[in-house]
C-alpha cells in the first residue's frame, strides 16, 4: 500500500503553511516589524523624570534670585534672557513661559499650550512660595510607576491587537488575491475540493502562525519590558484565537472579489487605517469625542485591545471580556458568511 | 453508461464585445480523442470551459457522462480531469506536495510517486514548481488532471510554447491514458497536434463550428489533396493560374501563392508555363500533401497561427 493519502483540509493547511514558510519576508512582517516596532516605542517612552519646561527670565537687577527660585521647581528649567531674547524664544517655542518681574509680577505664554499653562502654574507657585507663601492645606506627592499602569503596559497589549489584524487580514487577503490572479483558485474548484475547506485551512493555517506571534511578543514584553500577563493565559489564548478568527474573516471578506494585488492592498488599508487610529493601540480613544465612540467600540480592533488590556493589565476573568468575545465573534461569523458568498473563484 | 462522454446542443456565451461560442453542437463518444482546433479567439477555451462546468454558457445543454453539470458537479467532478490553458501551480510547493495536494481532492487514483513516475517526473519529485521547465509544469499539470483516475481528460492547449520533445512527452501521456480507454476532449492549434492524437477534429472560428470530422476526412473535403507554394516576380494576379487544369483554388499566404491541385504532375509544369507566357519569372516553388492548416486557410481564407 503506497503512502496513505491525508484528508484535504490537513493537505490544504500543511501546503498553505509550507508557503507561508518559504516566504521569507513574510516572516519578517509577521514576527520582525512587530518586536522592532515595540522595542523602538518601549525605549521611546521608558521611564525617566518629566522633563522640564524651558522658562525664560527677563533681565533685571532681580533676575538671577527669581531663576533660582524657580530651579527649585522640578518641573522648570529657567534661564534669564533680555526682553528681544525672550520674546523671540518664546514665539520659537524655545521656552514656554516669560517671567517678567520688572514691575509687577507678569506672566507671558500662550494659553493653548500645555506646557505653557503648566509653567504658568508651577513658575507662580514657585515664586510665591519663595516670597513666603503659606500653603494653608499642607500636601505631598506621590508618584505611580505600578506595574500595569505604565506607557509600555498600555503599548504591548495594543501592538499584539494591530499584529493579529495586520497578520489575520494580510494572511487571508493577499492569498486569496494572489491564488485567484494566478488562476490557482479557478484550477481548484476544477477539483471536487469542498470550497469552506479551502477557506478553512487559510484560517487554520492563520492559528499555528498565530500561536507563535502571540508568544513571541508576549514574551518578549514580558523579558524586555517586564510587562506580565496578570490574567490567565488560558483566557488570552481564546481571546487571541477569537481575535484572529475576526481579522481572517475580514480578510477574507476584503479579498472577496479583488481581481488584483493592488487592489486588495488598498482595499486592506482602507479598513485598517481607521482602527490603526481608533481603536487605542498606541493612545486611549477615550480622548475621541463621545459621540464617536459607540462606532469606536463597534470596531474589532477596540474590542480586541480592550479585552487584551483587561486580561494583561487587569487580570481580568473570562466573565469579564465576554461582551468583547461576542462581537468580535460576531464579526468573524459575519465576514466568512458574506465572503464566501461573495467569493470570487476566477 | 451513456452513449456520449460529453454532448453539448445549441451552446451560446455572448461577452459583452464578442459572441464567444455562437449556437455550437458537439458530440464526444467513449474512449474517444476529440479535438477542437481553431486560431486564438475562435472560442476554443469559451468551450472546453463551458464543458468542464467552470463557465455558465448563455444557453444551451451539456451532459458529460450523462449527467449535468447543475445537479451533479461534485460526482462529475471526481469523474473529470482538467489542465486548464494558464495555471499557475503554487511555486513555493515541490513537485510531490503539488500532486499530493491534488490528490487528496479525490476519492480514489493513483499513488502521486507512481504517477510522478509515470510523467517522468521523478527526478524533480522535491523540485519546488517555480524551478521546473515549461514542459515539466505542463506534465505536471497533466498528473495534477490524471491524480483522480478520471474518466474524461480535458486538455486546453496542453503543448501551447512548448519544445518539440517536450510536446512528445505529451502526447505519450495522453496515449497511455486512451490505452486505458479514456476519452480525452482537448484543444489546440497546432494542425500537426490534431492529426497526431484526434479521431475526430472539430474546426472552429468565430464560435461557429466549420468542419467536422476525422483528420482524414476533413483533409478529404479539400477536394484537391496537394498543395503547390510559389513566388515570381514580378508577383503576378490570381488570373494567370486560377483557372490552370486540375486547380481547385488559390489563396495568397504570406507573399506568395497556394494553388490546391488534384495532381503535382499535371498543374506544375503547367503553372510554370503560365507564369512564363504572363512575361514573370519563378522565384520559389514548394510542394506538399495537403494538411488540416491548408483545410483551415481554404474555409476561412485566413491562416490558423495568425488568424
Amino acid at each position: 500500500m503506497p503512502e496513505k493519502i491525508r484528508p484535504a483540509i490537513i493537505e490544504l493547511t500543511s501546503v498553505r503553511t509550507k508557503e507561508f514558510l518559504r516566504e521569507t519576508e513574510a516572516i519578517f512582517w509577521v514576527f520582525g516589524f512587530p518586536l522592532l516596532l515595540a522595542l523602538a516605542l518601549g525605549f521611546a517612552f521608558r521611564e525617566k523624570p518629566p522633563d522640564r519646561i524651558p522658562v525664560a527670565v527677563l533681565a533685571g537687577p532681580a533676575a538671577q534670585q527669581e531663576a533660582a527660585a524657580l530651579g527649585k521647581s522640578p518641573a522648570l528649567s529657567p534661564r534669564v534672557l533680555t526682553e528681544a531674547e525672550a520674546h523671540d524664544a518664546l514665539r520659537h517655542g524655545k521656552v514656554s513661559l516669560v517671567v517678567d518681574a520688572s514691575h509687577s509680577l507678569v506672566y507671558r505664554y500662550d494659553p493653548t499650550s500645555p506646557d505653557g499653562r503648566t509653567a504658568r502654574r508651577e513658575a507662580d507657585d514657585a515664586l510665591q512660595s519663595a516670597a513666603g507663601r503659606h500653603n494653608p492645606m499642607p500636601a505631598r506627592d506621590e508618584y505611580v510607576h505600578e506595574q500595569g499602569a505604565r506607557y509600555i503596559d498600555f503599548l504591548i497589549p495594543g501592538l499584539l491587537g494591530m499584529n493579529l489584524m495586520g497578520t489575520g487580514m494580510w494572511g487571508m487577503g493577499f492569498t486569496i488575491a494572489n491564488a485567484r490572479m494566478k488562476k490557482l483558485l479557478k484550477r481548484l474548484i476544477a477539483t471536487p475540493m469542498r470550497k469552506s475547506q479551502y477557506v478553512m485551512s487559510q484560517f487554520l493555517s492563520r492559528l499555528i502562525f498565530l500561536t507563535i506571534e502571540v508568544i513571541v511578543l508576549v514574551a518578549f514584553g514580558w523579558l524586555v519590558f517586564g510587562v506580565r500577563v496578570n490574567g490567565s493565559i488560558a483566557v488570552l489564548a481564546l481571546l487571541c484565537v477569537v481575535g484572529g478568527y475576526a481579522f481572517s474573516g475580514l480578510g477574507l471578506l476584503t479579498a472577496s472579489r479583488a481581481r488584483t494585488l493592488e487592489g486588495v492592498s488598498g482595499l486592506m488599508n482602507l479598513i485598517m487605517m481607521p482602527m490603526w487610529l481608533c481603536s487605542g493601540v498606541f493612545f486611549s480613544y477615550e480622548r475621541f469625542p463621545n459621540a464617536a465612540k459607540p462606532f469606536i467600540r463597534a470596531l474589532p480592533l477596540t474590542m480586541l485591545n480592550d479585552a487584551l488590556r483587561a486580561v494583561m493589565n487587569d487580570a481580568a476573568p473570562l466573565t469579564k471580556i465576554l461582551p468583547h468575545l461576542a462581537v468580535l465573534a460576531l464579526w468573524g461569523i459575519a465576514t466568512f458568511a458574506i465572503g464566501l458568498k461573495i467569493f470570487r473563484w476566477q | 453508461m451513456p452513449a456520449e462522454a460529453v454532448a453539448c446542443r445549441g451552446l451560446k456565451k455572448y461577452y459583452s464585445d464578442v459572441k464567444a461560442v455562437d449556437g455550437l453542437d458537439l458530440f464526444v463518444g467513449n474512449g474517444e480523442c476529440f479535438g477542437l482546433l481553431g486560431p486564438n479567439g475562435a472560442g476554443k477555451t469559451t468551450t472546453i470551459e463551458i464543458l468542464e462546468g467552470l463557465t455558465v454558457p448563455d444557453s444551451g445543454e451539456v451532459e458529460v457522462l450523462g449527467l449535468t453539470w447543475k445537479e451533479n458537479e461534485l460526482k462529475l467532478r471526481e469523474r473529470i480531469g482538467i489542465s486548464l490553458q494558464e495555471t499557475q501551480l503554487s511555486e513555493k510547493l515541490t513537485v510531490y506536495e503539488t500532486v499530493r495536494l491534488f490528490r487528496s481532492f479525490y476519492p480514489s487514483g493513483p499513488d502521486p510517486d507512481d504517477l510522478i513516475r509515470d510523467m517522468s517526473l521523478d527526478e524533480k519529485r522535491n523540485a519546488r514548481v517555480g524551478k521546473l521547465s515549461g514542459g515539466q509544469k505542463q506534465r505536471l499539470a497533466a498528473a495534477c488532471a490524471l491524480v483522480g483516475d478520471p474518466d474524461i481528460l480535458f486538455l486546453d492547449e496542453p503543448t501551447t510554447g512548448l519544445d518539440p520533445q517536450s510536446r512528445l512527452q505529451l502526447w505519450e501521456v495522453v496515449a497511455k491514458f486512451r490505452a486505458k480507454g479514456g476519452t480525452v476532449l482537448l484543444t489546440t492549434h497546432y494542425m500537426e497536434e490534431a492529426e497526431r492524437l484526434c479521431d475526430r477534429v472539430a474546426i472552429v472560428d468565430h464560435g461557429h463550428l466549420i468542419a467536422l470530422g476525422t483528420p482524414k476526412e476533413l483533409i478529404a473535403k479539400l477536394e484537391a489533396p496537394n498543395i503547390i507554394e510559389f513566388t515570381s516576380e514580378p508577383a503576378l494576379p490570381p488570373e494567370t493560374f486560377q483557372n490552370l487544369p486540375g486547380c481547385h483554388g488559390c489563396n495568397p499566404r504570406g507573399g506568395a501563392w497556394q494553388l490546391r491541385v488534384d495532381s503535382l504532375a499535371e498543374t506544375v509544369p503547367q503553372l510554370i508555363a503560365a507564369v512564363e507566357k504572363a512575361g514573370a519569372k519563378l522565384v520559389t516553388l514548394s510542394t506538399h500533401a495537403a494538411t488540416l492548416e491548408d483545410l483551415f486557410v481554404s474555409l476561412t481564407g485566413r491562416e490558423l497561427r495568425d488568424a
